[in-house]
């Protein structure tokens, strides 16, 4: 261990692959973003807490390339993020989910884990035409891969299941489904956890975690289940009204007094 | 060469040496942008009340026209035509509701906008399977002299179309900006299931929407009709309203009086001038084509507002 | 009590991607190809030219149309001017390269209408719904218009019409007023097939799963990595591609001759449009049974109310063939907006189950 960052998860944290350098962020007079600076490191899981409104998700959608700041960089794997497009995001091995899902509702559970295969798939339109030879043995590759993230994910059930016919939860497993599907080196989650229940939870817990473990990929996740950010997270960002104010492992986050205003509403002047 | 002098040049010049001829053709474009934008405003009311686009807008001029024409036909006096007219719409706007709407909340757009179009094929066969498809003459005792205004020809049909319009706009924006109905119509666009949960009765509400695009669209279809006859090509013209609901955004009511009077002005004189260049006949495709450019450069339309994505 | 998928076991990924994965279906195609190809040998010629070839052009435009709507969620009201660009490329191409295969003509007039198809689907990047459906419009109005006054387009023929040329395919008279209507309609049906096994592969690989993330959640695809102008246009070019291919057929294997007029609104826009939405929106199979139906009802109407006794003008039936379209469409749209594939669908799982209730 070679200095004192290393959490108490006794997960093997490796170099800075991401920096967010004074991103701002405005849209009109209001203010979402307001100079945050923080790193992501290889293999790490990060979490971003706040207040609602705090500017959690416009910070994921900056990192996606969805919206643009005006001001600040932010560089992945050393080249610039901030200018990129969205779809860029995701060729350079960033996946998502979403706090409101984003399935394509009228697909099925495997069709939609397969569009996350999408970009590893290279055939071209004319093989794609005859869907026969090249063509097929790289769909039933992919329709391989698909199948361990469904295995994975315990979903094999709902495999054919129009996903607009799933419950609540499953749907955000299959968003799960559907970036792990892509293989991703940095995993983005906002709120994995809204709206479930106390099982429910867990599993998410659990996958989230094997997915670090196993696939050793970073993961920076939003969340409001205070035990659950603290369980399992190596470090901790604090947003309040698009400011940072506090980054640190969970234990000294817990003890910093402004973050302990923001949450209780103490006011000090 | 010669192509690029007929589009870049000589049009400039002739404007320069005739310039009453240019300002003809600017009024007789504003006469028509009227009867645009009366069509359009059927579409905006509908829009901002349902979020439905309606493409049977045009369908409808044709249908109260036809109605009006056809009662008139069999005898029936103006003044009744009219009011029968009117019921004859509020009518159209119960069935509407009640075999149709009722059964689309809060469906998608596209889909609300396909059953717009059986609406409009029903409405299209129905008024001429009543009333037969060949061309009828309107005469409402509208004059139609023309006048000298200084040097410039004028008609005084365009002139009280134009009045027509405008009283019928003003009417329409006092209703939506003072009434309470108004402010529910504007709740009701925004959010079915909100509006519902605050308890605005959505269906009533459609009702009397659908009831006032109908007599927008009498009005419009007695203007029209008057001017070129009752006949199917009505529906056709009502497709104009599209570009113009491009030019001034779907939800503005002046978007939809200033959209029409540019397509209006800018397709007569297009024509008169830039026509030659392009062998004539470039009325029926000039403001599609600028809307597509507007769709490029201004997708949220004159007056709409930006939108902002989130996810 | 014979569609029992019972037994079946699928042991390999292709054999559950297959489009018919169950056995009875794939004997049912492969019959009904069989019958669909002999079908000259006993249909009389009113039915071969009128209805049968009508309806396998229309097929064919209402499965690219799918393609761009159903698929990719793109509205289009542009479907007669990608088919007119179609007819009147084939027609340059074939009155002008003397001796080029009239089938190889066809499918570059199939590409000049991708072509158009790109140019029309750029503002697809920005506008969203009702509002492509007008700049699709503008295509429509202004291609019309262009090959009306354009001489060149036709030639400059005095009547202003296109006119098939004859054309041989394997010693075979394929176009022309020469054509039997049995050559002319295997050509066609040849056509609808291999285009409609293309357009099904093209649906259930990547490039229609990319199609379908479009247009469920375009961001989302969008932050998956697919690229959206690239995926919207190539739904565009295909779309237009199997339109202009329906298109050259159209003017080649059915009308023989056609005006401007023969791809309007309401002469193809509209009815295609038609199709998609009763048979099915993301169907190809749905394509298919919606075209069906949209030229069956028509020809209904001409043939039924004399078989009771009732004589109805022409300008009459065109009244009832309106309302009832849009009587279906409304109808479809409220009932079962999926159309008649979803239908079908519902058929197949009672009947597997029949004669249990579950």
């Amino acid at each position: 261990m070679p200095d004192g960052t290393q959490p108490p998860t006794g997960r093997v944290v490796g170099d800075v692959i991401m920096k967010v350098e004074n991103v701002s962020l405005s849209f009109g007079g209001v203010r979402a973003l307001d100079n945050v600076s923080f790193d992501v490191r290889e293999h790490e899981i990060l979490a971003i807490i706040g207040p609602n409104g705090a500017g959690k998700s416009s910070m994921l959608n900056c990192i996606n390339g969805f919206y643009h700041p005006q001001e600040g960089a932010i560089t992945y794997k050393g080249k610039r993020r901030d200018t990129a497009k969205t779809f860029e995001a995701a060729e350079e091995g960033i996946a998502r989910t979403f706090q409101n899902i984003a399935l394509f509702k009228g697909m099925s559970t495997l069709d939609n884990i397969m569009t996350g295969r999408g970009l590893k798939m290279k055939k071209n339109l004319l093989w794609q035409a005859l869907y026969y030879g090249p063509a097929l043995k790289e769909e039933l590759e992919h329709r391989a891969k698909a199948e361990e993230v469904i295995d994975f994910l315990e979903i094999e059930a709902i495999r054919k299941t129009p996903v607009g016919r799933l419950p609540y939860g499953l749907q955000k497993r299959v968003e799960l489904g559907r970036a792990l599907a892509a293989e991703p080196d940095l995993l983005l989650l906002d709120e994995p956890m809204a709206g479930m229940n106390h099982e429910e939870k867990e599993d998410m817990v659990r996958y989230i975690l094997d997915v670090n473990d196993e696939f050793g990929t970073t993961i920076v996740l939003i969340e409001h289940d205070m035990s659950v950010v603290m369980d399992i997270s190596d470090r901790v960002v604090v947003l309040d009204y698009g400011k940072k104010l506090a980054d640190g492992t969970p234990d000294e986050v817990k003890r910093n007094q402004d973050v302990i205003d923001a949450y209780l509403g103490v006011s000090h002047d | 060469m010669d192509f690029l002098q007929a589009v870049f040049v000589t049009p400039f010049v002739e404007i320069w040496e005739s310039p009453f001829f240019f300002i003809e053709l600017v009024l007789v474009g504003l006469s028509t942008g009227v009867l645009y934008s009366l069509v359009a405003l059927g579409f905006v009311l509908i829009f901002k009340a349902s979020g439905m686009f309606n493409f049977a807008q045009g369908a409808m001029v044709l249908f109260a026209a036809l109605t009006l024409v056809g009662l008139m036909e069999h005898g029936v006096p103006l003044w009744a035509a009219l009011i029968l007219s009117m019921a004859v719409m509020v009518v159209l706007a119960f069935v509407v509701e009640r075999l149709m709407l009722r059964y689309l909340v809060n469906q998608e757009g596209l889909i609300l906008f396909m059953a717009t179009i059986g609406l409009n094929f029903i409405l299209e066969g129905t008024g001429q399977l009543f009333w037969g498809s060949d061309v009828k003459r309107l005469e409402i005792g509208i004059p139609d002299k023309p006048f000298d205004l200084g040097p410039i020809l004028l008609n005084t049909f365009d002139v009280t179309a134009a009045f027509i319009g405008a009283a019928l706009v003003v009417s329409l924006a006092i209703f939506f900006q003072k009434t309470p109905m108004g402010r529910a119509l504007r709740a009701v666009a925004d959010d079915h299931q909100a509006a519902l949960s605050v308890g605005i009765p959505l269906k009533t509400i459609w009702i009397a929407v659908w009831t006032i695009a109908g007599i927008v669209a009498l009005v419009a279809g007695i203007v029209w009709g008057a001017k070129s006859g009752v006949q199917f090509s009505l529906s056709l013209i009502a497709l104009k309203a599209l570009p113009v609901l491009i030019l001034g955004g779907f939800t503005s009511v002046p978007g939809a009086i200033v959209g029409g009077l540019i397509i209006g002005v800018g397709e007569k004189v297009a024509e008169g001038f830039w026509g030659p260049a392009f062998g004539g006949a470039i009325e029926n495709w000039f403001a599609y084509m600028l809307a597509l450019a507007f769709l490029v450069f201004r997708p949220q339309g004159l007056f709409g507002e930006k939108i902002i994505e989130r996810v | 009590m014979f569609y029992r998928e019972a037994g079946q076991f699928k042991t390999t990924y292709a054999d559950d991607q297959a489009v018919f994965p169950i056995l009875q279906d794939k004997i049912a195609v492969l019959a009904v190809i069989a019958v669909a190809y002999s079908v000259p040998l006993f249909a009389n010629e009113y039915w071969l030219q009128a209805i049968l070839i009508q309806f396998l052009v229309f097929a064919l435009m209402a499965i690219g149309l799918n393609i761009l709507m159903g698929y990719a969620g793109q509205v289009s009201l542009g479907t007669g001017a990608f088919a007119a660009v179609g007819a009147y490329a084939c027609y340059k191409l074939t009155t002008n390269i003397e001796g080029l295969n009239v089938i190889v003509a066809i499918l570059l007039s199939g590409g000049f209408a991708a072509a158009v198809g790109i140019v029309f689907g750029l503002p697809s990047l920005r506008i969203k719904g009702f509002y492509l459906a007008v700049a699709t419009l503008a295509a429509q109005f202004f291609i019309l218009w262009l090959f009306n006054k354009v001489g060149w387009f036709y030639n400059d023929n005095p009547s202003g019409t296109i006119t098939a040329p004859p054309r041989e395919l394997f010693g075979v008279q394929i176009t022309g007023p020469a054509a039997t209507p049995e050559a002319r309609y295997i050509v066609c049906l040849t056509f609808l097939i291999v285009g409609a096994w293309i357009a099904k592969n093209l649906a259930r690989g990547r490039i229609g799963r990319s199609w379908m993330a479009i247009r469920d959640m375009d961001i989302a695809a969008e932050i998956i990595g697919i690229r959206p102008l690239r995926t919207k246009l190539l739904a565009f070019a295909i779309s237009s591609f199997y339109c202009g291919v329906a298109g050259a057929l159209m003017v080649f294997c059915w009308l023989g001759s056609a005006e401007t007029e023969a791809f309007d609104l309401a002469a193809v826009s509209f009815p295609v449009l038609f199709m998609i939405i009763i048979g099915g929106l993301g169907s190809i199979g749905g394509s298919i049974l919606g075209a069906a139906f949209i030229v069956l009802v028509p020809i209904f109407l001409t043939n039924f109310p004399p078989m009771i006794g009732l004589e109805i003008s022409t300008a009459l039936q065109k009244h009832f063939e309106e309302i009832i379209f849009g009587a279906m469409i409304v109808i479809f749209l409220i009932v079962e907006p999926e159309g008649v594939a979803r239908l079908w669908q519902i058929l197949r799982e009672k009947l597997r189950k029949w004669p249990f209730p579950y």
